[in-house]
């Protein structure tokens, strides 16, 4: 068995006060100086602490409050209220909703796993991936002692290709090619993010974290500084024939990865001439016909796949559909081919939240890139102000590359460990099994239709409550 | 039912009255509110009460007939913040409503159904409509009904008061009591008289104020209440026939004399909030009297593995309850599980292996600290396992021998309706019973010294923050309103017994599918 592969993460605290859902009003106008002050009373000592952040313009309370609604409900003049915050509700958007983004922060931050009281707050389920729930299992399963607990459970997963089986010459030795792939310990890929102020110091962080992890960062070949020798073995470039000369590539790339178009076979067949030793990647968006162009680099014999979905999760070319439905449909159609076994799919948009990870794997992904979620780590509000040229409100490129590295090293222990939550309550002990096992999973298009297509019509003479 | 208001100075309410200082005290305001909003007090009106105001619902708004304009009529901010899709704030406040008065709300707030956009959200009662024939959709014929209207039962002119702790069939004619065991073997004949019993809550994740007004709460309705894992306090003991005992994966606190203290005994193979993950108890509340109940040290975080490391199969599952009846050969026995995929199949290996009731524990619910993906991802909601576990139990033919609990997420009167028509003959209760309590569900139970508001704690300070008879009565109210609301619903549907809507499908309608 291998040795562990555990994440050391350490606190890394943020250097603008995260924005909070909801802020104190505390009117003093009216106060009758009780003996006894509510305020004196918080259960968190929130006003003892109170402080303004002279950079931000921030009152301390705000962070620290933990909406126990105690003072609101006990002052004797009804002076102390609590409101939502439009700041808060105005970040990101549908799919990179405020409450995922401060889930990521605090992720990043302490390296936990969130966990709360109470049940369950959010909705029943939801487009893409949630509208699907993972399996457990009652009784048969690896025993659990805490997630690092005594049984080993794998995240490592394979990229590269490997034959359907070994031909043998007459004397029994191999005649053919043996399997070229390489171990990551987790099938998560760090990936520059389609947007950001990231600074040639935040790329730095991320290809430094990559190497903590034992992962890669994929990042275009133009953005590699000569500087990050060190990194080599843990970047994936991306080429652009277009610009980069693919001559003057350093060799020692373990794997390259391009973009599709018409004239890619030429390119592929380049590749393997001038980086023998490197796992060729192509990356094809998800459109209409990503099944076909999957089904003909798999059948050219391209060891990786790359399929792009939206930075929304959804396929490129429609609204309609989601990540989840295009992995689905691309790994099956490579069953169907009879060569899943012996190629990569990777994937990428979108990917959130850790269970994500677990569900594209069982939606047949070998891994995912993520990427976004390395810029929220830095504390980005997705405000995207920068795609327009302007000021970043929390100056990400201003970072030092070790509390980039560390924040995201955070993020992604954080991550893995509820990869080990949900694959042990799978009764899966590796990753590399979990790949397309749609029977550990649960639909909402069947289950809800299935339970309630057959209830009571609505029909005259009844009415609803 | 005694009104038990909250203890807190501001109670928390979805309007605001803001009253002018061009108010001349004509007392118009107090006389017209129903609510008792308005106070009249040393010739000065105040608003005593905002919280009971029902806003836009009012068939005689104050702030209209204000012959000075001094009234304006506003949303709480602080109400806005409260609350989730699952528990809107809506459901927080009518909770409470129930808890103070036993009542529903009359008004202003939306009390059936959450914000969680499918499930029990999306699915609705389906009454034939009044004034025409009066059966109702899933009922095999027409009846008379010789009880009050359902606007009666709304005002709360029907139900009536517990009396002691044998509550049935008064006055309104309608059975919801439910009989536990229905293999008509040698144990216990148990029945309860309404169709929920208090979910299992350890003593350490909650105080033992909350653990003894559930109990005695549970003892004044008729029906039981779970102790959890924690062990069985010595403080129960008056209430042994109404306690449930659990017997969970870490084992803490289970003793053959608790087993034989009880009349049912509950195993928990996994929980709805965490399904196939163990419990985790913080170091934090492990305080002394926690660990002594629990024969463990004080302020070591404990563990609950997952899942019994004595069960790899059906066969040991059976030894398992095999060992409850040796040591108490009259307890029933419950067999609590998750909602795998596989959850029918489990339901009625849980059968053969000799269990009375089937509890299934959906992932909603859950009152103690879990990690939010488990919550949100592992296992199927309970609305798709209660009607795949009452199919298959019907299949094989036992679905008569074996009573289905369901529990996680059951929220109010009219989920449970829902949820008996869907193929459950009872629920378990656990959030609302620490709603009623004033919970406010802030999510930080786990953290610090537990819960700020004294409901899930263990420190000294926090626990005293509740009364016992208040924390007692604030329960049985709400109970009290979920029974009449309960039977307003069942005599809507021509029902004269709460059986009779198990598995009526046709009594639902889903919107999505009309």
């Amino acid at each position: 068995m291998p040795a562990k592969y555990l994440i050391q993460t350490k606190p890394e605290p943020h250097r603008f006060e995260p924005l909070t859902p909801s802020g104190i009003i505390a009117w003093e106008e009216g106060c009758l100086k009780c003996a006894v002050c509510v305020k004196k009373l918080c259960v968190y000592g929130v006003y003892d602490r109170r402080g303004l952040n002279p950079r931000q313009m921030i009152e301390s309370i705000d962070n620290q409050c933990m909406n126990c609604m105690r003072c609101v409900q006990s002052c004797p003049r009804e002076l102390i209220h609590k409101s939502r915050n439009p700041e808060y509700t105005a970040m990101g958007d549908a799919h990179w909703t405020p409450d995922i983004i401060a889930r990521l922060w605090y992720q990043a931050e302490t390296g936990k796993i969130p966990v709360s009281g109470a049940g369950y707050p959010g909705p029943f389920s939801g487009p893409g991936f949630d509208a699907m729930w993972t399996d457990m299992s009652e009784i048969v399963r690896p025993t659990r002692d805490g997630i690092h607990g005594r049984e080993y459970i794998s995240t490592a997963v394979d990229l590269g290709k490997a034959p359907a089986h070994l031909l043998f010459d007459e004397a029994g030795g191999v005649a053919s090619e043996g399997p070229q792939v390489d171990a990551i310990p987790l099938p998560i890929i760090l990936r520059l993010p389609p947007f950001g102020d990231g600074s040639e110091d935040t790329l730095e962080g991320w290809a430094l974290a990559a190497r903590r992890l034992g992962t890669f960062f994929s990042v275009p070949l133009g953005r590699v500084r000569a500087s990050w020798g060190e990194f080599g073995p843990s970047l994936i470039p991306v080429l652009d024939p277009g610009v980069d000369d693919l001559q003057r590539v350093p060799k020692w790339f373990r794997i390259v990865e391009m973009g599709w178009d018409e004239g890619w076979r030429g390119r592929f067949e380049r590749l393997q001439s001038l980086f023998p030793s490197a796992l060729a990647a192509f990356r094809i968006p998800l459109v209409q016909d990503a099944q076909e162009r999957a089904a003909e680099l798999a059948d050219a014999g391209v060891p990786i796949i790359h399929l792009e979905g939206g930075v929304d999760g959804r396929w490129r070319d429609t609204d309609a559909r989601y990540l989840k439905d295009g992995i689905r449909a691309v790994h099956l159609r490579l069953v169907e081919m009879g060569i899943r076994n012996q190629m990569t799919l990777l994937v990428s948009g979108g990917i959130a939240m850790a269970e994500q990870v677990a569900k594209s794997i069982i939606c047949g992904a070998d891994a995912v890139f993520i990427d976004l979620p390395l810029l929220i780590a830095l504390e980005c509000r997705v405000c995207r102000r920068c795609t327009d040229g302007l000021p970043c409100p929390v100056e990400i490129g201003r970072a030092a590359p070790d509390w980039v590295a560390s924040r995201v090293v955070n993020l992604v222990g954080a991550w893995h460990n509820q990869l080990l939550e949900v694959m042990g309550a799978m009764g899966i002990r590796d990753a590399r099994r979990l790949r397309g096992e749609v029977g550990r999973a649960m639909f909402f298009e069947q289950l809800d239709r299935e339970t309630f297509g057959s209830l009571g019509r609505m029909e005259e003479g009844f009415e609803l409550e | 039912m005694v009104r038990t208001p909250s203890r807190f100075r501001n109670p928390i309410g979805k309007y605001r009255l803001h009253r002018t200082s061009a108010c001349i005290a004509c007392g118009l305001c107090v006389e017209c509110c129903p609510y008792r909003v308005h106070v009249m007090r040393r010739e000065r009106v105040e608003v005593a009460r905002a919280y009971l105001c029902v806003g836009h619902d009012c068939k005689d708004p104050c702030h209209l007939k204000c012959p000075e304009g001094a009234l304006s009529l506003k949303r709480s901010v602080d109400f806005d913040t409260l609350g989730d899709f699952r528990w809107t704030p809506d459901l927080l406040a009518s909770t409470w409503h129930m808890a103070e008065t036993g009542t529903v709300p009359p008004g202003g707030l939306e009390y059936r159904t959450g914000a969680a956009g499918g499930g029990f959200d999306k699915l609705r009662l389906r009454f034939r409509k009044e004034g025409g024939s009066t059966a109702g959709g899933g009922a095999k014929e027409e009846r008379s009904a010789p009880w009050p209207s359902s606007s009666g039962a709304r005002k709360g002119e029907t139900g009536c008061p517990p009396r002691g702790s044998t509550w049935t069939e008064d006055g309104d004619g309608v059975d919801v009591g439910v009989e536990l065991n229905r293999r008509g073997d040698h144990a216990h004949r148990i029945r309860i008289e309404v169709p929920f019993y208090g979910g299992g809550m350890s003593y350490g994740s909650v105080s033992i104020t909350t653990m003894l007004s559930r109990v005695k709460a549970a003892a004044l309705l008729g029906t039981f209440c779970c102790t959890g894992e924690g062990g069985y306090p010595d403080e129960l003991k008056p209430y042994d026939d109404h306690v449930i005992t659990q017997v969970a994966t870490g084992l803490f606190g289970v003793r053959e004399e608790t087993i034989q203290r009880v009349r049912i005994v509950e195993f928990k193979y996994a929980q709805g909030a965490k399904p196939g993950l163990g419990g985790h108890l913080l170091g934090d509340k492990v305080t002394p009297g926690v660990a002594r109940m629990r024969e463990a040290v004080a302020g070591h975080p404990l563990f609950s593995p997952f899942p019994f490391h004595s069960v790899y199969s059906v066969e040991d599952h059976k030894k398992h309850v095999d060992w409850i009846k040796a040591i108490n050969p009259k307890a029933l026995v419950s067999v609590k599980v998750s909602t795998p995929t596989d959850v029918d199949m489990v339901a009625v290996g849980s059968y053969y292996a000799g269990a009375h009731i089937i509890h299934l524990d959906g992932s909603y619910g859950g009152t103690g600290a879990a990690p939010d993906i488990a919550k949100k991802n592992i296992a199927m909601p309970l609305e798709y396992a209660v009607p795949r576990v009452h199919r298959f139990l019907q299949e094989e033919g036992v679905r008569d021998q074996v009573t289905v609990i369901a529990s996680g997420g059951i929220r109010t009167p009219h989920d449970l309706a829902k949820i008996i028509a869907l193929g459950a003959d009872g629920i378990c209760t656990g959030t609302a019973d620490l709603v009623a309590l004033e919970c406010i569900r802030c999510h930080n139970c786990e953290s610090g010294r537990g819960c700020a508001r004294g409901i899930a704690t263990t420190d000294p300070e926090l626990m005293h923050l509740i009364d016992f008879d208040w924390g007692t009565q604030r329960i049985v109210n709400l109970f009290t309103a979920w029974r009449r609301e309960l039977v307003r619903i069942l005599q809507r549907f021509g029902m004269r017994s709460l059986s009779e809507l198990v598995g009526q499908t046709d009594c639902l309608a889903h919107l999505d599918y009309r």
